[in-house]
Parts: C-alpha cells; sequence; structure tokens
C-alpha cells in the first residue's frame, strides 16, 4: 500500500513509516476540519434562516482559517488547582485515539495506511483510548462540569459500543472478513451490489437480507452518532448544563486538538458506516477511467467517492444536530439498552440465519 | 539493531516503567492513568509478536472496558485524591525471603528451560485459525465460558438492583 510505495521511493523503513503515517494528517483531517466547520456553521445558519459567517472571504469561507490563527495566537491557560501532566497529556491522547482509525480505513483501492486483516475488529477497540483521554481531561480540569461531561461522555461512549459491534459482527457473518479492503471489494461493482442492497450474493438470500440490513444500517447509524457524542446525544457537552462538558477549562491550541479530534471523529464513523453499508470507496456506476482505458483515473475517482459518501453522511450528522433536541440522560441509556441492543441481537440471529441458506 | 527491536525495547520501556509507576505513586488516579500505559505496552508487545487478535482483544477488554470502569469508580468516589495511601513496611525479612525464593525459583525456571524458538515469518492473521479451534476443538469450553459469563452478568445486574 502507500507504505510500500514509500519504502521504495525512500528506501527507508523509518522514514517510509513516518511519511505514510502524517499523511492523512496534512492531506486529509486538517482540510477536512477546516471545510466541515465552515460548512456547520453554514448550513445550521441556513436551516436556522439565517446567513451565519459572511466577512471573512466571499461568504465566509475563509472563517476557519482566521479562527485558526486566532486560536495559534491564543494563550494557553492552565489553572492553578489543574492537574498540569494529565491536563496537558489528555488532548493528546484524545488526538491520537481518533487519528489511529484514520490506519485502516481504505481511501480508495490504491491508498490505505495499513491493509491489516482485523481493520474493522482495529477501529472499534483504538476508540477505548478516546474514552481515558476524555475521562483524563475531565479530571484533570477540575472543575464539576468537566468531571460530569466526562462521565456522561464515558457512560455513552462504553454503552453505545455495544449495539456497534452487533452490527459489525452482523456485517461479519455476511461477509466473512474482518479486513476492510476485502469487504470493499466484496461490494464492488454497481450499487444494487453494496451490502444494504444485500451485498454480492447470487439467490434469494439477497433479497431477504435487504430488510435487516437497513435495520442495521439504521441500528449503526444512531449509535455512531451517539458515540461522536452529536445531538441528539449529546448530553455530555450540554450547553445549557455543563458550560461546554470536558473541554470547558481548555483553551487555545489544546481546545484546537479537541475540536480536531470532533471532526476527525465525525468523518471516521461516517466512513465506517460507508465501508460496511454503502460499497466503500466503490462507485455505485461503475468508473469513467475504465470505460476511456485511463486505469490511473479509477484510484483517484474512489477516492472522490469515498469522501463523497463520507462527507454526505457528515451532513446528515449536522442536519440531525440542527434538527432534533436533546435526550435526557435516562433516555439516552434507555435508548441503547431497552431498544437498539436487543433489536441488534434479533437482528443478528436473523442474518446468522439467511446466510446459512 | 533493527528498527523491530528499538520498537520492542520502547514499548518494553513503556510498559515496565509504568508499571513501576503503577505500584509506586502515591496518588491513585496517577497510578489508574499509568496503568493505561502499561496496558498499552503490552498491546504494543503482543503485535509485534504478531498476535494481532489478542493485542486488539487486549485493547478492547482492558483499555476500553476494565480501565475505563477502574477510573469510573477512583473518579466518582468523594476525594479520594486526598486520602494517603499508607504503604509503609511490615515484617520485612519474611517477605524478603519469600522474594528471594520465588525470584530464584523464576530465574531458575527461565534458564533450565528449553525454549522452543520459531524464525517470525509474517502470517496473514491469527484469528481464522482461533476461530475454527475455538467452535471446533474447544467448542464446549467456550460454551461454557459463555454461560459464566452470562451468569456473572445476571448476578451483576441482580445486586445492582437491590
Amino acid at each position: 500500500m502507500i507504505y510500500e510505495y514509500f519504502s521504495n521511493l525512500t528506501g527507508s523503513e523509518v522514514l517510509a513509516s513516518i511519511i505514510s503515517a502524517f499523511l492523512p494528517l496534512f492531506l486529509f483531517i486538517l482540510p477536512f476540519a477546516l471545510i466541515a466547520v465552515l460548512l456547520e456553521r453554514k448550513v445550521s445558519a441556513h436551516m436556522q434562516d439565517r446567513l451565519g459567517p459572511m466577512r471573512v472571504g466571499y461568504h465566509g469561507i475563509l472563517q476557519t482559517i482566521a479562527d485558526i490563527l486566532k486560536l495559534i495566537q491564543k494563550e494557553d491557560i492552565i489553572a492553578d488547582q489543574n492537574d498540569k501532566p494529565l491536563f496537558n497529556i489528555a488532548p493528546v491522547l484524545v488526538f491520537a485515539g481518533s487519528y489511529a482509525v484514520f490506519a485502516a480505513i481504505p481511501f480508495s483501492s490504491s491508498y490505505l495506511g495499513s491493509n491489516i486483516d482485523l481493520g474493522l475488529f482495529f477501529i472499534v477497540g483504538i476508540s477505548g483510548l478516546v474514552v481515558a483521554g476524555i475521562l483524563m481531561a475531565g479530571w484533570a480540569s477540575n472543575n464539576k462540569y468537566t468531571l460530569l461531561g466526562a462521565m456522561r461522555s464515558a457512560a455513552q461512549l462504553i454503552s453505545y459500543e455495544i449495539p456497534t459491534i452487533m452490527i459489525v459482527v452482523t456485517v461479519l457473518m455476511v461477509t466473512g472478513t474482518l479486513n476492510l479492503k476485502e469487504i470493499t471489494e466484496l461490494q464492488s461493482g454497481y450499487f444494487w451490489n453494496w451490502l444494504i442492497f444485500g451485498g454480492n450474493i447470487a439467490g434469494i438470500a439477497k433479497y431477504l437480507l435487504i430488510p435487516f440490513m437497513f435495520v442495521g444500517f439504521v441500528i449503526i447509524y444512531i449509535s455512531t452518532l451517539a458515540e461522536v457524542n452529536r445531538t441528539p446525544f449529546d448530553i455530555p457537552e450540554a450547553e445549557s448544563e455543563l458550560v461546554s462538558g470536558y473541554h470547558t477549562e481548555y483553551s487555545g491550541m489544546k481546545f484546537a486538538m479537541f475540536f480536531l479530534a470532533e471532526y476527525a471523529n465525525m468523518f471516521a464513523v461516517s466512513a465506517i458506516v460507508v465501508l460496511l453499508f454503502f460499497g466503500g470507496y466503490h462507485s455505485p456506476f461503475g468508473y469513467l477511467g475504465n470505460t476511456l482505458g485511463l486505469s490511473w483515473l479509477v484510484p483517484i475517482e474512489q477516492l472522490f467517492w469515498f469522501t463523497f459518501k463520507g462527507i454526505g453522511f457528515v451532513l446528515v450528522q449536522m442536519w440531525l444536530r440542527w434538527t432534533l433536541p436533546r435526550l435526557r440522560v435516562d433516555q439516552l441509556m434507555a435508548v441503547c439498552w431497552k431498544y437498539l441492543i436487543p433489536i441488534a441481537f434479533v437482528n443478528l440471529l436473523i442474518v446468522g440465519l439467511i446466510t446459512l441458506l | 539493531m533493527t528498527v523491530y527491536d528499538i520498537t520492542f525495547y520502547l514499548f518494553a520501556l513503556i510498559t515496565l516503567g509504568s508499571a513501576f509507576f503503577v505500584v509506586t505513586i502515591r496518588n491513585i488516579v496517577y497510578s489508574a492513568f499509568f496503568l493505561l500505559f502499561t496496558l498499552f505496552g503490552i498491546t504494543g508487545l503482543y503485535v509485534l509478536l504478531s498476535a494481532d487478535f489478542i493485542a486488539i482483544v487486549q485493547l478492547v477488554v482492558y483499555v476500553g472496558g476494565i480501565l475505563v470502569l477502574l477510573l469510573f469508580g477512583v473518579m466518582l468516589t468523594h476525594k479520594i485524591t486526598n486520602v494517603q495511601i499508607k504503604s509503609g513496611t511490615l515484617q520485612i525479612i519474611p517477605s524478603a525471603i519469600a522474594v528471594i525464593v520465588l525470584a530464584f525459583a523464576l530465574i531458575k525456571i527461565f534458564l533450565s528451560t528449553n525454549w522452543k524458538t520459531f524464525q517470525l515469518t509474517a502470517q496473514n492473521s491469527s484469528v481464522q485459525g482461533l476461530g475454527v479451534l475455538l467452535v471446533n476443538q474447544y467448542s464446549v469450553v467456550f460454551e461454557l465460558l459463555g454461560i459464566l459469563l452470562l451468569i456473572a452478568l445476571i448476578g451483576a445486574a441482580s445486586m445492582a438492583r437491590r
């Protein structure tokens, strides 16, 4: 993959590792966060019949760059009673956890950080670091709002991990592999080969699978939405109750790191949904590169389709944020434990029976 | 020294160093967070041994589950950080004897065992072999463990209701 390419280019394993580790950050996450922050403000504004940022650049398109310049200049405030070492480590830990996910996401058939066989499982597992980082931030700030926010966030992340894993297991039973690239390749061809339309299976099983795959998609979308603490599941940072949750005390670049991690996470969970149910990087209508006989065009088209689908789901997240009210803590837990988990289990059983057919 | 050696020593250093701090540091929250780095270092060691499945299970179960639960308990307990952990020394002579005997036995075993060594080859993944073994050869044990976990779950739920 990308590592082998740089390894051949530079002739050094260390250099290749470093380059391929930094590439998604500068090539993808930073530009994505720049666009997504602006998009969020514009989308929310237009949903509420406002204009949003308008002053910096044409219709405010340079607003985020101005914000970043401001954040870099800001004083890095550490209050006297904060726990300094943990306070400084926490943003790094949170960002590391959400950045590590990008190591296993195949952006296109020729761009993939690491083609490990347990890619999907790795993505689920590495998010444990984020929980630990959030708890660390909440505790080190020495503030009751941050501690409450961190507790809520961790409880929510752990609870909603269960339905996510159940759906991942459901998909695993259909595909028979955890390798994200192989899962994507199983969905090649046209859009009716996507797993939400029953996958690339011949016969009656494909049509039987469609409703259960749809249920699975809805459940995993809800639970990943809760895992990134977005509305209607944003009780960890409920502004009206908790100021802004676990990152209340942070300022300057450390705050920016939390922000970056949040947006990176938003794309990461959308990417998981896309990879599992919507064909990953595959185009729904075939490739222009294949028709024209230009084979180098295909990976670029795949990159386009992957980011297109991913950003589509990010837009849905924003749409939901500005449409739905926030859940209460007990309602949040009830949704997870009383509805999503039982439905996910029944879904798992039925899909298992169908794949046996 | 290749890159892999350096990575191994790095992970070993993280594991041992943070494990040392887990037991010596006075602040209980710090101990819990050092435990995070210990468990993470062990994950790294598993990866270097190409035991990919166990490495990720280590992350999911220990970092994502047990450690977070532990942090919950530590943080929700009122003013737990103000408590001075008393770690004095009692009964030096018997404990010293016990430790020396144990250390001697361990070193003796390490040195006298005829270790089987394999050339490390990049294998595809350990998960398929593990899965086949679990549902064929060890299926009874596997099911029994499942029932055990279920019983523990029901017990915990019924205790929490009281």
